[in-house]
């Protein structure tokens, strides 16, 4: 018991080490990459306490990050020429942009209350069409087809920008490296929020729901207000990752937000393991990850091509492979990898804690239960 | 006067194509429960196979290829994924679906590349005069073939022993397979058949006055989704009500694109999923619908 404690402490503080170590030796290539996976892991915990946990599909994930990413740029900028903005300061805009996020979802909150399971997925097209529209043609807000560029934040006087020069341990700090510990923040402070609500009264509730919605209803549950609320909630989280998105980008750009981003994060939700927070974070690390990796080793991975050249480009070939990860999961790895890692944990203690060699082979013989390994709310 | 004729009649053939599609995907809802994301992905094989043989083949052998490749990809997903997945919630068979897109839409929009594929229809950019309306004649072949595949796909539901199965299958299931109908076989059917009227709508999506098969032709057939959920996901009338509003309000609005500028551009595509919504916010379970009244 104390002793998984402790191994759990140090492998979190490990991951927490590793990843304070990471700006001090990784180019500027994989730190961007490591902040669109950062973003992604924002967005995709979201959605999960929406499709995973509550079992509500949504296609619409790619919206509210445009509204959360364009919201931002709006508040933040100052206004110039055709373009317009409102000049705040930059956390503000930030939190602010949250918010538009959060409304936008409130908004359809008829519809996301009422709506259930695929019914939701059809309905939720509807606001990656009419989101493309209005990024296209609202101008003054969005910049329409060349995007706008991204004010950066400025955080109590510190802006996470290249300028002022800033160096850290000999290694100079430019805006991805001081983006880098914000992500890093703002990640952890999502997946702690997202924990809890799934282990509190609100994650019953919400998993209740989608086992059995009038059970849910029976026992006391508002089904409705539950579906919007969540609904909600899983529209600020995308807003969220979308100013995170805008930051790391500098620029946003209207076609990244259309249907295929609204895919990207439903197959890195169901690769990671629906309804867990550290299975999304999982899913986008490997969907967001994959293309970089398979655009930087092309040449030496073998029927990838360079773009362009009429083969199968990187980009293709990591769309093809995550796209067979969704069926295969679901097909032979029910949990995902939240549930895989789960499952080797198990298997694991099992292998390695003392007294276990008989218990595994012979796990309900009454002389291996020993009363103080087994508490009486388990038997 | 003249304008607005022509919009309707062509609003109506391209509503009797999405309704094609929408047939389709309520087909695959009732026998399965599972909203078929992979759908545009059929759609767009069925074209692609059309347009590739129609040189070597000639035109109606290459259809038949086409129509026949749709069906046995829509069995084959059904038989290698849905069957085998075992999930407690339907969305995630949906999400399946998705998946199973992903990889089409990518393989089939590499292959197509940046070309526009013709088709090798014989109709070409014939025009037939009534008065003063000119209308295309690929858009009074479309809505005579829709109106004869619905006719005829309607009347086998109902009078068919395949019909009587399906419908007893989407019924209740349990009790059907005690009966001695093959789900299975039921299902498989249900895909294999929405796979084939999925391919005969993307002939009619790709021909004049659109000029040809390419990599958005899927992003077209997703009006379908709307045309599906406005009737309701579980009823064969309101694919085809579903359609026609659908292809009817894109059409109008296309149409009348310079007297709605100030909506923006490209309203024509936004208009089905804006009345799609607004049908929802009314009623959740679309048109024609069954709400599920469940008893505690």
């Amino acid at each position: 018991m104390s002793r998984t404690v402790i191994l759990r402490i140090l492998t979190g503080l490990a991951a927490v080490a590793a990843a304070f170590a990471v700006p001090f030796y990784l180019d500027g290539f994989w730190l961007q990459a490591g902040l669109f996976a950062m973003s992604a892991a924002v967005g995709a915990i979201g959605l999960n306490l929406l499709t995973g946990a509550t079992g509500q599909l949504s296609l619409g994930h790619a919206f509210f990050l445009a509204v959360g990413a364009y919201a931002y740029v709006y508040f933040g900028s100052e206004p110039e020429g055709e373009l317009g903005g409102l000049g705040l300061p930059t956390p503000a805009a930030a939190v602010l942009a949250v918010l538009a996020a959060g409304v936008a979802g409130g908004l359809l909150s008829p519809i996301g209350g009422r709506l259930k399971g695929q019914y939701l997925g059809i309905a939720t097209l509807a606001l990656i069409f009419f989101g493309q529209h209005v990024l296209f043609n609202a101008t003054p807000v969005t910049g329409g087809y060349n995007g706008r560029a991204v004010p950066p934040l400025e955080l109590f006087g510190f802006a996470f920008a290249d300028s002022p020069g800033l160096v850290v341990l000999r290694v100079p700090f430019g805006a991805l490296e001081r983006l880098w510990f914000l992500g890093l923040a703002v990640l952890a402070g999502a997946a702690l929020f997202a924990r809890g609500v799934l282990r509190g009264r609100p994650g019953r509730a919400m998993n209740t729901i989608r086992d059995h919605e009038i059970a849910a209803g029976v026992m006391g549950v508002p089904v409705a207000r539950y579906r919007a609320g969540v609904f909600l909630l899983s529209s600020m989280y995308a807003g969220l990752a979308g100013v995170l998105l805008a930051l790391a980008f500098q620029r946003t750009v209207p076609e990244y937000f259309g249907m295929l981003l609204s895919l990207d994060y439903l197959a890195m939700i169901v690769i990671g393991g629906l309804g867990s927070v550290a299975g999304a974070v999982a899913g986008a690390v490997f969907v967001s990850l994959l293309p970089q990796l398979l655009t930087r080793y092309s040449d030496a991975l073998p029927l990838v091509s360079d773009p362009g050249t009429g083969g199968l480009s990187p980009a293709e070939a990591a769309r093809l492979l995550y796209g067979v990860a969704v069926v295969a999961v679901v097909l032979f790895l029910p949990g995902g990898l939240a549930g895989l890692a789960s499952r080797t944990r198990a298997a694991g203690r099992r292998w390695f804690s003392p007294g276990s060699a008989r218990r595994r082979f012979s796990p309900s013989s009454p002389e291996t239960t020993s009363p103080e390994s087994t508490s009486p709310e388990t038997t | 006067m003249i304008t607005f004729l022509e919009l309707l009649v062509n609003g109506i053939s391209v509503g009797a194509v999405y309704a094609l599609i929408a047939l389709g995907f309520v087909v695959i809802f009732k026998a399965t429960e599972v909203v078929n994301f992979a759908h545009a992905s059929l759609l767009l094989a069925g074209g692609y196979v059309i347009a590739r043989l129609h040189e070597v083949l000639g035109f109606w052998l290459a259809l038949l290829a086409g129509i026949a490749t749709a069906a046995l990809v829509g069995a084959l997903v059904e038989f290698l994924v849905i069957r085998r997945a075992n999930v407690a919630v339907r969305s995630v068979l949906a999400i399946v679906t998705i998946g199973v897109d992903i990889v089409l839409t990518t393989e089939l929009t590499r292959r197509i590349g940046t070309e526009v594929l013709a088709l090798g229809d014989p109709w070409r950019d014939r025009v037939l005069r009534v008065g003063e309306v000119s209308i295309a004649e690929t858009r009074l072949v479309a809505l005579a073939v829709a109106a004869a595949l619905i006719t005829a796909f309607l009347l086998a539901f109902k009078y068919t022993a395949w019909g009587v199965r399906m419908r007893a299958a989407a019924e209740d299931a349990e009790t059907a397979a005690l009966m001695g109908v093959r789900l299975g076989r039921v299902s498989l059917s249900a895909w294999a058949v929405a796979g084939a009227l999925a391919a005969v709508a993307a002939l009619f999506l790709c021909v004049f006055p659109t000029p040809g098969l390419d990599r958005g032709t899927g992003l077209a057939a997703m009006k379908a989704f709307p045309a599906a959920i406005l009737g309701g996901l579980d009823s064969t009338t309101g694919a085809l009500a579903g359609g026609l509003i659908v292809g009817l309000t894109e059409a109008l609005m296309n149409g009348y694109q310079n007297q709605l500028a100030f909506l923006g551009r490209g309203v024509g595509d936004v208009a089905p999923f804006v009345v799609m919504l607004a049908v929802l916010l009314v009623r959740p379970a679309g048109l024609f619908g069954t709400r599920e009244p469940a008893r505690v």
